[in-house]
């Protein structure tokens, strides 16, 4: 594995876990399960707080996903390069963006959407998370890469 | 139509509902009486037009005698709504999470509570000296755009086009989140009623939340709220945006008074008008009984970074772009 490669394990690792950890904040259960009352923890039940720190996280996810994904386009690989796991994480994480991106749409003001979407927004997005964690723990037990 | 029997209706409650307030009030009734009289008509016609626009109500705080008959009206309008709690609630886990309930305080009129959406709010003001004594008629201020709407995380509340917010009580699990988010406290929560009944109920939600909705099956069908119908003293006026902006700052110049609710978290759509700031207000305090304090807009932080999420794909695509480029022209 080249320290490129290595290096953007890292940097994903890291990037997965606190926006993972910044959207189970959204709902209201580090509270109720004490979590954030762990010293240096109570952050997580401040909502605002965790919001704008989902935000950021996901900011950064965006741009860093764009930027290793046009990077392989542009090594002139396609789609064969990537292992089986590889490609269905990367369609879960595309589907997050798009559904996160919607939600940071309705998020502003002056902006209705009608119910059912905003629920099935929700729902797929948390549905989707979960699925992205379930494989990426997979992935990391059975020592699968990305790229074959 | 509506118009006359509102009017008829008016009259009667008049006669027999001028309290000891209503008289003592009387100074600040008089300053405040411009020509509310006829907007609540003018209002209803537009709403039977199906408007879509945000609708926006103005209270006069310097006309309400504190009477509760808004507070009545709106239980009556909105009873079948009101939840109906099996007892006994499923067992919380873990043991810190409270349990609400107020199904045997169903008559509690002095503060919000899921079976009371609008309260009447004391509050003390000193007005050239003089001790006075202020009603205040409080429920939900239907945010411009409203955190406990915008971020449920289970998208159990909606915003609808014509402004007002309301939580889908088939939805709600209970969790409190707009409560903690909402700058005022107001979705008041019952225990063991809902949806988290069918999944995991000792492990998850805890309820319902409930507010005011704005009377949405009275809009529905063009009629006004049913706490702005009862009001013998004409103290809320429900109509556009723009047209009840102007109304409020007309009214304000008027008595020389004060508004609360244009700015407040980013703005709502429920204008306060009093004839004493709002920050001399000694309000009584306590849970339910929401303060009238400064509030920036809550979501303003987060809808800033919106903007840096836009410019995200294009940061990464030219890095890549800037990488291949070099590579290039190494290779050259
Ligand atoms: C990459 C772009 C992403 C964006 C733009 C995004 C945006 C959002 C937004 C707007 C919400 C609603 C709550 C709020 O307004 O703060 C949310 C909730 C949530 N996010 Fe994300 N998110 C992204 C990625 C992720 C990822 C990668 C995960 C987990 C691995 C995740 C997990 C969650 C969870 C668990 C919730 C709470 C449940 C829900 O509301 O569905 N998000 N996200
Ligand atoms: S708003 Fe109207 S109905 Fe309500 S307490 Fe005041 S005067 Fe009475
Ligand atoms: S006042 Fe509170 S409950 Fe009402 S719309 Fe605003 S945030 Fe929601
Ligand atoms: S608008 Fe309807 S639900 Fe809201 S306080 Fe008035 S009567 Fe109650």
């Amino acid at each position: 594995m080249s320290l490129v490669y290595k290096t953007r394990q890292i940097v994903y690792g890291f990037t997965l876990f606190f926006i993972a950890l910044s959207g189970f904040a959204q709902m209201p259960i580090f509270k109720r399960y004490y979590i954030a009352d762990i010293p240096g923890l109570g952050w997580l039940d401040q909502f605002y707080v965790t919001h704008v720190l989902h935000y950021v996280f996901a900011t950064f996810f965006i741009g860093f996903g764009i930027y290793v994904g046009m990077d392989f386009v542009l090594n002139k690989k396609n789609i064969s390069g990537l292992t089986a796991s590889g490609v269905v994480k990367i369609a879960v994480i595309v589907g997050l963006m798009v559904s996160g991106g919607l939600m940071v749409a309705k998020n502003l003001p002056g902006i209705y959407f009608s119910h059912t979407l905003i629920y099935v927004m929700n729902i797929s997005h948390l549905g989707l998370c979960m699925a992205l964690l379930m494989a990426s723990a997979y992935t990391l037990v059975r020592r699968k890469a990305w790229i074959k | 139509m509506q118009a006359i029997a509102l009017a008829g209706k008016r009259e009667k409650r008049m006669t027999s509902k001028i309290s000891r307030r209503a008289f003592l009030k009387g100074s600040f009734t008089a300053a405040g009486s411009v020509a509310v009289s006829g907007s609540v008509a003018r209002a209803a016609a537009s709403l039977a037009a199906e408007e879509k626009a945000p609708l926006v109500t103005v209270i006069d705080i310097s006309r309400c005698i504190g009477c509760e008959e808004c507070v009545y009206a709106c239980r009556e309008s909105n009873a079948a709504k009101y939840p109906d709690p099996q007892k006994p609630f499923p067992k919380m886990i873990p043991k810190r999470v409270p349990i609400e309930d107020w199904s045997d305080k169903r008559d509690v009129t002095d503060r919000l509570t899921p079976y009371n959406w609008l309260f009447i709010q004391q509050a003390k003001a000193l007005v050239n000296g003089q001790e006075q004594e202020l009603t205040i008629p409080r429920r939900c201020m239907h945010c411009e755009n409203p955190p406990c709407v915008k971020l449920c995380p289970w998208g159990a509340a909606k915003q609808e086009p014509n402004g007002l917010s309301r939580i889908d009580a088939d939805i709600c699990l209970g969790g409190s989140k707009c409560k903690a988010v909402c700058p005022w406290d107001v979705p008041q929560r019952q225990t063991g009623v809902g949806l988290y009944l069918d999944i995991l109920p000792s492990l998850a939600g805890n309820g319902v939340m409930y507010k005011c909705d704005r009377c949405y099956q009275r809009l529905e069908k063009g009629h006004i709220p049913a706490c702005i119908e009862a009001c013998p003293e004409d103290v809320q006026t429900i109509g556009p945006r723009s047209e009840m902006i102007a109304q409020a700052h007309a009214l304000a110049r008027e008595m020389e008074g004060f508004i609360y609710g244009e700015k407040e978290n980013g703005g709502t759509h429920t204008l306060y008008v009093s004839p004493v700031p709002f920050d001399q207000l000694i309000f009584e305090q306590g849970k339910g009984k929401p303060s009238m304090g400064r509030v920036e807009d809550r979501m303003a932080d987060g809808n800033n970074l919106a903007r840096a999420m836009l410019i995200a794909p294009i940061a990464g695509a030219v890095a890549a772009f800037g990488k291949f480029y070099k590579r290039v022209k190494e290779d050259g």
